[in-house]
């Protein structure tokens, strides 16, 4: 489980997130929305350590990772596994290659082993054709899907996904949606995902999050949401400009 | 007034670059602290040790060939001019060697080092930080100073020295040619006063810059690589600084080296 807990943090004069509270269960499938701008990526960056909070507490299996040293937070990152907007694949590194980074660096197997392994999560993407070639040969949603395979590489207990689906076309946002659906095993692995995609992450999501203005302003699942009456929430389902959130 | 106030703002001015200098160098040393911590810590990087000393010494063979030799070249044909109005002739080759052993050797190499390889260092991590590739590498529990610093800074600083040397060696060997085939000077006489005049510890000195050139260069092209922010903008900017920061920082520990090894 993972516990966020009144999460501060400023940019100069500017508060980004102003105490931000909720809980993501274990083994579901739980997503942060938001309008682009909304603190979602910042959230999720102090929520995997690379960023810390001005105050306030994350909890992931008890253990506080807000100050805690780097040899012991790795302990814990080597947990997760991350996709990042853009994939974050290494362009120095063939397909295969990224994806046997993790599992050279932490599982220490013969490469036959790894080769197996590799080809094992390039199957489940559907990417075993293109194992050789390089991040910049491959289209923007093979480059997602070949970052859940990486992010997938060590079998982790929580994935963390941000922005899955930004810039990709509607089927392949699908064909993303479905992976995630496919590849999330109920009760064994966590899944956390940052977006603003709210049609898709309504249809695959156990738990949804909005933040707006730096705060959680509703939680629930996507059959609260749709029925919710609050204007922030309905604006934002209904995606129309006119309401309580302001375009600036 | 009007020269009061701009000579008031041009000190303003050079006040505020000294001191933007002096945090910048102040930052350089930190990090040289966070290379030094990682650099004794496994897993040590062999692999991509070896990719780099490729990229910088192999691939940067050819340029300092080329460079080392019209520079040895251009230093016959000034020294000549200079030393002939003294019937010394002679000593424009041992004059040639010590140059390119002591000071041309180490800077030039450095210098183009720095265009070569350490701009490409600066835009190829600062690339690597604009598309989250570092926070990649953090959120899977490893080191990036220890995985893309490392390797590059051990590399550089390795290369430099025999770099440095293939600098000198070409530059003698263009030397030669032009003061035996073109000026005309005795073969055995410039032979005899290279032999005469150059001692090992002119060539340990300038080995000894060259190392240290290439950890200065290694270390703010990375620096300012892994701290390159603002997208592809911020890329360019930091290459930028980074080409100026090293050369300055070589040229500036070139006087202090020189005034130490003296």
């Amino acid at each position: 489980m993972i516990q966020v807990d009144d999460v501060r943090k400023k940019f100069g004069d500017q508060e980004v997130l102003k105490g931000v509270t909720f809980e993501v269960k274990k083994g579901s499938i739980s997503t942060l929305i938001g309008r682009s701008g909304a603190g979602k990526s910042i959230l999720l960056r102090h929520m995997i350590g690379l960023d810390e909070p001005d105050k306030g507490h994350i909890v992931i299996d008890g253990k506080d990772i807000v100050g805690m040293k780097t040899p012991e937070l790795n302990k814990i990152r080597r947990r997760f596994g991350v996709l990042f907007q853009d994939g974050a694949l290494f362009d120095s590194m063939s397909v295969s290659e990224n994806v046997a980074f993790p599992l050279r660096e932490h599982r220490g197997l013969p490469e036959n082993e790894i080769q197996d392994v590799v080809m094992q999560k390039l199957d489940v993407v559907g990417l075993r054709r293109h194992t050789q070639k390089y991040p910049s040969e491959i289209s923007g949603g093979m480059r997602k899907r070949v970052g859940l395979a990486r992010a997938l590489a060590l079998d982790p207990d929580i994935v963390f996904f941000d922005e899955p689906t930004s810039g990709l076309d509607p089927i392949t946002r699908g064909a993303i949606y479905r992976l995630i659906e496919n590849t999330h095993v109920d009760g064994k692995i966590t899944y956390f995902l940052v977006s603003h995609d709210i049609s898709g992450v309504m249809a695959i999501s156990d738990e949804i999050m909005m933040i707006h203005d730096g705060r959680i302003v509703a939680c629930g699942t996507p059959d609260s949401f749709r029925t919710s009456s609050d204007q922030v929430v309905q604006q934002f389902l209904m995606g129309s400009p006119d309401g309580p959130i302001s375009i600036d | 007034m009007r020269l009061v106030n701009f000579i008031k703002s041009s000190i303003v001015g050079i006040l505020d670059m000294a001191e933007e200098l002096l945090s910048e160098i102040g930052l350089v040393l930190m990090f040289l602290g966070e290379f030094l911590y990682w650099a004794i810590r496994p897993p040590f990087r062999i692999q991509e040790t070896f990719r780099q000393l490729d990229f910088v010494g192999t691939q940067s063979i050819l340029l300092i060939v080329m460079t080392g030799a019209f520079t040895g070249m251009v230093s016959v044909l000034q020294g000549y001019n200079a030393m002939s109005r003294y019937g010394a002739e002679s000593l424009v080759g041992a004059a040639t060697a010590l140059a390119l052993a002591r000071e041309l050797g180490p800077v030039l190499t450095g210098l183009m080092v720095v265009g070569r390889v350490g701009s490409a260092m600066t835009a190829e991590l600062g690339s690597m930080r604009n598309t989250q590739q570092i926070d990649a590498l953090l959120s899977m529990a490893v080191a990036p100073v220890q995985y893309l610093v490392c390797p590059r800074i051990i590399a550089a600083s390795i290369a430099m020295p025999f770099l440095s040397a293939i600098f000198a060696f070409s530059g003698m060997i263009g030397a030669y040619i032009m003061s035996v085939e073109y000026l005309h000077i005795d073969a055995g006489a410039f032979m005899s006063a290279v032999r005469d005049y150059v001692t090992s510890s002119d060539v340990t000195q300038g080995l000894i810059k060259a190392a240290a050139f290439g950890l200065i260069l290694s270390l703010v092209a990375c620096f300012k690589g892994f701290n390159a922010g603002g997208g592809a903008r911020g890329v360019g900017v930091a290459t930028t600084k980074s080409v100026v920061l090293s050369s300055v920082l070589i040229l500036f520990s070139d006087y202090l080296m020189t005034a130490i090894m003296f």
